[in-house]
């Protein structure tokens, strides 16, 4: 059984999200659900922290394209940060830099909200 | 199984998507035991697991009870896996390339799993026979003969 699972912190205004094992078609509803919970919140300033994700199929992909409209519509965004050379491969080959901004830490992509 | 120098091995799985895991350990260990380096194993795990997802979600519509069969063979040349189920056919011709664009307009992604197998296996062959059975074919090329 694959193991996935989130993590939220808050940093000030700031949802760090930390995404840790595998995931896959499986396991996308649980990020799904992290996701959701932030929005409930009017949390809208998201940064995705990968440096525990060990494996992510399309089907994870998918999870940020489904919110990534209604969190910068709502003035926020989704920032993904400290990915593996092998997961950063597989949103390069999909082309989500040309949508997403990917840093190579979590302190950069803080950052970013802040400036 | 070794056939004229093809190593064979099988897999007969339901179609849920908690077995996706099984299936990666299971093409992992094999396409380990045939010597591919790790970037082609990942390749292969990730065009694999896209290619259940699809039978699970598209050919079984998420109907748990489908059963789907994963047949490995390997020469020192290619390593191929062969995905068959009972489920509803589909022509891969139809699907379009993926629009990252188009996506972020609709809220919704389609095709991002097919584009990546094709991306990832040197071949991917689809055949269908309606009302018996779909097959996909992925083959990985070995780049490191002895």
């Amino acid at each position: 059984m694959a193991e996935f699972n989130t993590s939220v912190k808050d940093q000030g205004e700031i949802s760090i999200v930390n995404l840790k094992g595998f995931l896959d078609a499986h396991t996308a509803s649980i990020l799904e659900n992290t996701l959701s919970n932030q929005i409930e919140k009017n949390k809208y300033k998201i940064v995705v922290n990968f440096s525990n994700l060990t494996y992510i199929s399309s089907a994870g992909l998918g999870v940020f394209m489904a919110f990534i409209e209604k969190v910068r519509e709502n003035g926020g965004d989704i920032k993904l940060s400290s990915m593996s050379d092998k997961v950063f491969n597989i949103f390069d080959l999909l082309g989500f830099p040309l949508l997403y901004e990917i840093f190579n830490s979590e302190e950069e992509a803080v950052k970013k909200f802040t400036e | 199984m070794i056939i004229n120098n093809h190593i064979k091995k099988k897999l007969v799985i339901k179609s849920k998507t908690e077995n996706l895991s099984t299936i990666r350990e299971f093409v992992s260990e094999n396409a380990n035991d045939a010597g591919l380096s790790k970037e082609e194993i990942d390749d292969i795990i990730l065009a694999v697991d896209e290619a259940c997802t699809n039978i699970i979600k598209h050919a079984y519509k998420s109907f748990p009870d489908g059963e789907i069969i994963i047949a490995i063979d390997y020469t020192k040349k290619k390593f191929t896996i062969k995905l068959i189920d009972h489920g509803t056919s589909f022509n891969p011709d139809l699907i379009p390339e993926p629009d990252l664009q188009k996506y972020y307009r609709q809220r919704r992604v389609g095709g991002l799993g097919l584009y990546l197998m094709k991306t990832l296996m040197d071949d991917v062959q689809y055949v269908s026979i309606p009302g018996k059975y779909n097959q996909v074919l992925l083959t990985k090329n070995l780049r490191n003969p002895e």
